[in-house]
């Protein structure tokens, strides 16, 4: 299952010598089976938001905030409330770089990647991140501690470089900075 | 008396550590029995001395920065909280000279108020624009806001009250004001600074919005990247309709106002405003075709006013002060003054206020301090990620809209991003077409197709491979997405590239023209 639809995405991956890490991506992203929890978590957040006008998107936020991602067993669910169909559903799950479609790890880290942060060693910061955790952009750690995702722009450009941990905006992210916010984070013991 | 003290709640002071600073100064006066009341502010905008804390005395307010929770007993044993002097002691905030020498309109309460204080924020000016419009019809509304000669502070600088004006004489009971706070553009944070700190404004100005049009229902488009500003706001919207700011009588008017705050997804082309309708509709950020404009045809079919968090924030202060006020600031046909955003490497980054017509050379250098790294600055990329980027030869280029189109750059949503002379301008261009693929909605071929080629393209130029024809293929290339594009995402992304071009020539091996 690659929700990668996103239109030039594909091809620039592939063309970047990145295409490895698809393979790797669907490999290590084995599909958990669906619980009465994940279940029970999409028909809240469904009926929470139905009757909201563009319900979609409160709806697929609420889910993701609740499971950290957003499980195939959503879609058919979503689309019967909405009346729509599946396709439509997954289109936009699809198009929206914030949703995902596979498990994270127990912390998302966002990397940025834009200009502001580039003027100030965020390419060196990028590299950094790659190698000391061992994966590309959209892998996670194979301890299941960090899933590493690139950002771009998180608004803090004039503490650039910025990364983002769940929640929090950290700023002036050196690499040696960004080595204790990843071991403070493996440190950390799952809920 | 207890002594007041301000630490910024803003994400960029807490992202350097103002949220471990503002608890050990609570548990150091505790231990210490210092009786202190904690304020959490926005920021003041001078980012290189966050965490900037604050302590109001008999002269003012006195500033002390950066400070991180180490610092903070020294400071209580220098007495910082009875004006006492420090290494990190700045003297009063408002005589530092990056703000003194500011014209702040917009921000004129950022950083200085509670943000979600409506004591506060009336006791400094708040609510006078909205009491003033209840009193007037949507036409008057309209009028002053059209005389101020605000334009719109997205990037595209069309006049707001002529948009107003439109939906104002749409025909239909239902009628949206939308708000634009995807600000994806890398280099700006003007928003989200003033949803952070000053989040009323913002409230207060898409209210006048809606009684001046006659839409009942608000809603403000936040993109995902704002996690506090969209807890600051959604707090706010709550104090405002319990206050009768908002919902069914505003301020006693008998009319109605709702609003709401709706999360984007991670997509820059939802920054485009017809895909940010689709968005807020619950479908993929498709850009629509125009016609038919948004302001007769918008948010599910309904007129819509859409409008940028900092032209709406600019609205209270013209209804409450009048249009010739606002209107007096600034040049030519750009009235007023813009937040500029200082970002990259400069040694004093922030946000600088100022009317329309100062230099990029005031701004880099008496502001931004040079660069922080020491070196040379080499280029600017002003305008967001689809901004070209100005050369040294440019820096006295007034910030106006119609002299940065005269030169093939735009001020857009005034970010500035400075590159000392280590950058690589032809990796910065082929970054530009990166993005513009990663982030391109699809529909229209140019910008889907073009951005790939674009970069595959520019690495032939990089390597050296038959480099004339792949010029002439950029080239014509550039034309057709500069051209062809159905929105400004593929039909901007060609600036960066041929502003580094034609000014960085060298980065990308060709020889610089020399002058005859």
């Amino acid at each position: 299952m690659s929700l990668h639809g996103r239109p030039g995405y594909h091809s620039l991956e592939i063309e970047s010598g990145a295409l490895p890490f698809r393979t790797l991506r669907n490999a290590m992203s084995a599909t958990p089976a669906p619980s009465d929890h994940r279940l029970a978590a999409i028909h809240a957040a469904v009926e929470t938001h139905r009757p909201r006008p563009g319900a979609l998107l409160p709806m697929l936020h609420a889910i993701q905030d609740a499971l950290g991602w957003v499980p195939p067993e959503a879609i058919p669910v979503i689309a019967t409330a909405l009346n729509q169909s599946r396709a439509e559903i997954h289109g936009v799950v699809s198009f929206y770089h914030h949703f995902r479609t596979t498990p994270p790890g127990r912390h998302v880290v966002q990397v940025c990647r834009a200009e502001s942060c580039q003027a100030k060693g965020g390419v060196a910061l990028e590299e950094h991140a790659k190698r000391s955790l061992g994966i590309d952009w959209h892998q996670t750690t194979p301890d299941g501690a960090i899933s590493l995702e690139p950002v771009y722009c998180l608004g803090n450009c004039a503490c650039s470089p910025a990364i983002r941990v769940g929640d929090e905006i950290l700023g002036r992210v050196s690499c040696a900075r960004f080595d204790r916010i990843v071991e403070g984070l493996r440190e950390e013991v799952p809920a | 008396m207890s002594i007041r003290i301000f630490v910024p709640m803003d994400s960029g002071a807490l992202s350097v550590g103002a949220g471990d600073v503002a608890q050990a100064i609570a548990a150091e006066a505790t231990v210490r029995g210092i009786d202190i009341e904690l304020v959490r502010n926005g920021s003041r905008g001078m980012y290189w001395l966050e965490p900037l804390v604050e302590v109001d005395t008999h002269a003012g307010r006195l500033a002390f920065g950066p400070v991180t929770a180490e610092d903070v007993p020294a400071l209580f044993d220098a007495g910082f909280h009875e004006g006492g002097m420090h290494r990190l002691g700045h003297g009063l905030t408002e005589h530092i000279p990056f703000l003194a020498g500011q014209e702040r309109l917009t921000f004129r309460r950022v950083g200085i108020t509670d943000p979600l204080s409506l004591a506060d924020y009336e006791a400094h000016g708040g609510f006078e624009g909205l009491l003033k419009a209840v009193g007037l019809d949507g036409a008057a509304i309209v009028k002053e806001v059209t005389d101020s000669g605000l334009r719109g502070r997205g990037g595209a600088a069309f006049p707001t009250g002529i948009k107003w004006n439109t939906v104002l004489h749409a025909a239909g009971p239902d009628k949206y004001v939308v708000c634009n706070a995807d600000e994806g553009d890398s280099g700006t944070f003007s928003d989200r600074m003033l949803m952070e700190g000053d989040p009323y404004c913002l409230i207060e100005g898409m209210t006048i919005a809606g009684l001046a049009v006659g839409a009942r229902h608000g809603y403000i488009y936040l993109r995902s990247e704002y996690p506090h500003a969209f807890h600051t706001l959604q707090q706010a919207i709550a104090k405002a309709r319990e206050a009768g700011w908002l919902g069914p009588d505003v301020a006693g008017s008998g009319r109605s106002f709702e609003l709401e705050v709706r999360l984007g997804a991670g997509a820059y082309v939802c920054g485009e405003e017809t895909a940010m309708l689709e968005s807020l509709e619950g479908k993929r950020g498709i850009v629509r075709f125009k016609p038919p404009l948004p302001a007769i045809q918008g948010l599910f079919g309904k007129p819509t006013v859409i409008n940028n968090v900092m032209s709406l924030a600019a609205v209270p202060l013209i209804l409450a002060r009048g249009a010739a006020f606002y209107r007096d600031y600034g040049m030519g046909r750009s009235h007023g003054t813009l937040p500029f955003q200082l970002a990259g490497n400069l040694r004093h980054p922030g946000l600088v206020e100022k009317a329309f017509g100062i230099t990029l050379r005031e701004l880099l250098l008496d502001y931004g301090g040079g660069s922080a790294s020491g070196r040379p600055i080499r280029a600017v990329q002003v305008g967001g990620p689809l901004g070209a980027y100005v050369p040294e030869s440019q820096f006295d280029v007034p910030l106006d809209y119609e002299a940065y189109a005269a030169m093939g750059a735009m001020i857009g949503h005034g970010g500035l991003v400075a590159f000392d002379d280590t950058a690589d301008m032809a990796r910065l261009a082929r970054y530009a077409m990166e993005f513009c693929a990663t982030e391109s909605c699809g529909k229209c071929t140019p910008c889907r197709i073009g951005s790939t080629r674009g970069v595959e393209v520019i690495d032939r130029i990089i390597a050296g491979e038959a480099r004339d024809a792949n010029l002439a293929l950029l080239d014509s290339l550039c034309d057709t997405m500069l051209n062809g594009s159905l929105c400004a995402l593929g039909g901007m992304a060609p600036y960066p590239v041929k502003s580094a071009l034609t000014h960085f020539p060298q980065d990308f091996g060709i020889a610089p023209v020399t002058a005859e």
